[in-house]
């Protein structure tokens, strides 16, 4: 116990000096200027680098909640998919039936699904390792098929999900994908702001004791089962918010919008770009969004057949995660570690 | 009453699969605390080879051995070139639970990203080799053919020749005491790296068996196996992780439930099913139905 | 010269030096104590000697031939057997296949079969219990498995780690006198090493004791007995 607590100041010294986050003030400085930095650059190009560019926040919003809930947390699941879903649907929902603002039904999406991850955790609690994998992959599964079930949730066709137009005071020429941009990359700040403040307080503290040495922490009066269980449900509601992004982009949520490849890959970016630190959700989401277009790339050069085009992103996906598991995996950034 | 006898041969039957996949998972959690999600690659691409043999013969028998056989040395092969590898580099941070799991995760995208290229990602068939016809009983047909008690009768006798291997002769004994404890089987000379390959062969052979049992009732394309993966999990995890019995007995509970359900309820709940059964089990007990005192930490 | 030699030993567990530059001898056919206080680092020193540990620093080789970072079954293969601490037996297995793990590997069977029922003579609670779970087994009849277990592989050279611990004071005593009888009757080397210092120096002929990853002495185990130092130090007297 003695020794672990020696690695941690360690860990938190070097990260005083090295990282940049390291104060309440600074990062609401780096989250403004990080903000105000996007709005310039959003003039600046074009409307489909915009389109992907706010898939790139997408993806980030949902690899930061599993950076939450694996990384910090030390929990495995491999179903964040199904809880996007739930945010999605309940973000649907909310703009078709209750005819609420769009915004709003972002909250909505996010808080919906904080609640079922909140019954979800308090659930799966007690599980660790493959028993906790093994229920998150079958809710992965089980879920979005539960769509066809209630007529309300539109079935296999889903449902719409339509942000209206873009307000009236950006004028005419403001392009509805500058718009998606700016909100999914609004949403995809708040949610880094906002995971970084939760990594470095208390929480963020009691999250990683309770990753590496569970019977430590819960000798040291950490209350475990409740900690995961706040763990998991915050990482839900993240996740539920990165799902009402997507179908915001797709203008839709259907049950096919949310297979079981979806939670993987979301892992994969996880893990790929530094499964511990927050710093790589950006370049996380990046990895996702551009490894279709090198995939593409390397295609047109190469030439190959249409197998090929199909299988080759995944492969590249797959092949990325192996080799960070292999080389980096503890994040990238601890290559330039050396061992004492 | 007829519904009900099908329901519970279909029972068996999916049962009998889910069980095989369940054990694969089952033998390779034991002796290396992994869960080996690129069992569903293993085995679809043992059935794609098993496919290659049943266009160059024209023999599901052959292909069967071929994909049995070749299923125990892509298993071999990945614990001895993959896993052994992964283990040895990632020995500290707290990557260490997961990254085995992650990089199966991998390999799994690999081989089906693979397969795609090769094979391209069209439905391809493989015939049973008896009739796939519902049976003709006492005037009624029901959903259950001669395929089906073939297959039920194939891992019937699958099990019993794994017992018999793992409680009568040295190898099984081997294989349970470097899975149990492997410091206690090193210090005894026993050599625990081989004896874990066997296992992963041993197991690779199960998908591989699998595979070829079930493609014949549907289709096979590179995520052919997925679902049945995740049934095999849920199944062993239902029976606790730690036993074959465990693993087979969770599979029939899953297969029942499931059969039960889409008989009588509806075709379209097999997932959500699936679920409940595993949350349910685990409420109730925790470490899967028939895990000993071990616990379910890792 | 025979026997075991340990040079300049150091073994890390981490960022803790468990072991700092041990050297001694362990003459053939002797009786070796190696006692020491908690955290001496007398489980390290097993470990690394059989195998399990990894060392980079220093040197320990048996009859000659160098036994550092050597996979534990080469080792046990060659007749090396440590029994670690804690009991060294698979629960979930029974009596019977608990002393078979330590012959499977033997091509001699017929010699393996003769070894099962010589342990059986030397602990007849075995016999008594052979198809018993390991698990139902009391912790001294756990410890008499474990050094059964060991003897089946006909060892020439003994590595064990506090058997005495946690049991009650006769079947500590009957185990120590089993041991001693083994040494002479087997021509074993033994290592014993032990936090009940007292009646592991009363039957070994050797005796090293460790102080933090040192040793601090080395003599004949009579000498360390009548030594008000290690008396007062280590036998509470």
């Amino acid at each position: 116990m003695l020794k672990h607590r020696k690695k941690e100041d360690k860990k938190d010294h070097k990260k005083k000096s090295h990282s940049s986050i390291d104060s309440p003030r600074k990062r609401l400085f780096l989250f403004i200027l990080g903000g105000w930095l996007l709005l310039l650059l959003s003039n600046q190009v074009d409307e489909f680098s915009l389109y992907q560019g706010a898939f790139v926040a997408t993806y980030a919003v949902g690899i930061a909640s599993i950076i939450l809930l694996t990384g910090y947390s030390g929990q495995l699941s491999l179903g964040h998919g199904a809880l996007m879903a739930v945010g999605a649907y309940a973000g649907a929902l909310t703009i078709n039936n209750l005819k609420w603002h769009p915004v709003v039904a972002l909250i909505m999406a996010t808080l919906i699904a904080g609640l079922f991850g909140l019954l979800l955790g308090a659930a799966v609690a007690r599980f660790s390792g493959p028993y906790l994998a093994g229920t998150t992959l079958a809710l992965a599964i089980s879920l979005p098929s539960l769509a066809n079930q209630f007529p309300i949730l539109g079935g296999q066709q889903g449902l719409i999900f339509d942000v209206g137009a873009t307000p009236a005071r950006f004028g005419d020429e403001f392009s509805p994908y500058k718009w998606f941009f700016w909100i999914a990359a609004l949403a995809a700040l708040i949610i880094i702001w906002f995971v970084a403040n939760i990594a470095a307080s208390r929480f963020g503290r009691t999250f990683r004791a309770m990753r590496d040495n569970p019977i430590a922490a819960q000798l040291c009066g950490v209350n475990v089962a409740r900690q995961k269980v706040t763990a998991f449900a915050i990482s839900s509601g993240v996740a539920g918010l990165s799902g009402g992004l997507l179908v915001m982009l797709i203008t839709g949520v259907s049950p096919s919008a949310f297979p079981l490849s979806l939670s993987l890959l979301l892992l994969s970016g996880a893990v790929v770009t530094g499964l511990y630190n927050l710093k790589g959700v950006i370049l996380g989401g990046l990895v996702l969004v551009v490894i279709p277009e090198i995939a593409e790339s390397l295609l047109t050069r190469i030439g190959g057949s249409e197998n090929l085009a199909i299988s080759l992103p995944g492969f590249l996906v797959s092949a990325l995660l192996i080799l960070a598991v292999m080389f980096t995996p503890n994040g990238p950034e601890h290559i330039f570690k050396r061992k004492h | 009453m007829t519904q009900f006898i099908t329901a519970v041969l279909t029972s068996l039957s999916s049962g009998a699969i889910y069980a095989l996949m369940a054990l694969a998972l089952v033998l390779v959690w034991r002796s290396t605390r992994v869960v080996n999600f690129a069992q569903a690659g293993q085995a679809v691409l043992t059935t794609y080879i098993g496919y290659e043999v049943i266009q160059r013969t024209g023999s599901y028998w052959i292909a069967l051995v071929a994909a049995i056989i070749s299923g125990a040395i892509i298993g071999a092969f990945i614990d001895r070139f993959f896993m052994r590898p992964i283990f040895k580099r990632v020995t500290s941070g707290p990557i260490v639970l997961i990254a085995p799991v992650v990089a199966t995760l991998g390999l799994l995208g690999i081989i089906e990203a693979v397969i795609g290229i090769v094979w391209g990602l069209n439905n391809q068939s493989i015939e049973p080799p008896v009739s796939n016809a519902g049976l003709n009983v006492n005037g009624t047909v029901i959903a259950f053919s001669l395929f089906n008690a073939f297959v039920l009768g194939t891992v019937a006798l699958a099990m019993i020749l794994l017992t018999l291997l793992f409680q009568k002769t040295n190898i099984g004994l081997a294989l349970r005491a470097s899975a149990y404890s492997p410091e206690i089987s090193k210090l005894s000379g026993i050599k625990v790296d081989m004896v874990r390959t066997l296992g992963w062969a041993i197991s690779g052979a199960a998908g591989g068996l699998a595979g070829m049992l079930y493609v014949p009732s549907t289709y096979l394309f590179p995520n052919a196996m997925d679902i049945l993966l995740v049934f095999g999990f849920i199944a062993a995890v239902i029976g606790g992780l730690e036993s074959m019995v465990g693993a087979v007995a969770g599979a029939m509970v899953l297969g029942f439930a499931i059969n039960f359900v889409t008989t009588y309820i509806s075709t379209t709940l097999v997932f959500p099913t699936a679920f409940v059964v595993l949350i349910l089990v685990l409420l109730i007990r925790p470490s899967g139905l028939f895990a000993g005192k071990k616990g379910r930490s890792a | 010269m025979n026997g075991l030699i340990v040079n300049n030993l150091t073994v890390d567990h981490g960022a803790i030096r468990a072991i700092n530059n041990l050297s001694f001898l362990v003459p053939r056919g002797k009786l070796t104590a190696v006692i020491g206080s908690n955290g001496a680092g007398k489980t390290t020193l097993l470990r690394a000697l059989s195998g399990l540990k990894e060392v980079k620093t220093g040197s320990a080789s048996w009859n000659g031939k160098s036994i550092l970072n050597t996979r534990p079954e080469r080792l046990a293969r060659s007749g090396i057997m440590h029994v670690s601490d804690g009991k060294s037996v698979i629960t979930e297995l029974s009596v019977k296949d608990n002393l078979a793990l330590a012959g499977l590997w033997r091509k001699d069977k017929k010699d393996v079969a003769a070894a099962t029922a010589e342990v059986i003579d030397l602990f007849p609670i075995l016999g008594e219990r052979i198809k018993q779970n390991a698990g139902s087994l009391s912790g001294g009849e756990r410890q008499m498995l474990a050094i059964g277990r060991a003897l089946i592989a006909r060892p020439k050279l003994l590595l064990l780690d506090e058997p005495s611990l946690g049991l009650a004071p006769l079947i500590v005593e009957q185990i120590f006198q089993t041991i001693k009888a083994l040494t002479t009757k087997m021509d074993l080397t033994v290592v014993l090493v032990e936090q009940n210092a007292m009646g592991a120096l009363k039957i070994a002929d050797i005796g090293v004791v460790l102080n933090l990853g040192t040793v601090v002495a080395v003599d004949h185990a009579q000498t360390l007995l009548n030594d008000p130092a290690v008396r007062a130090a280590y036998l509470g007297i």
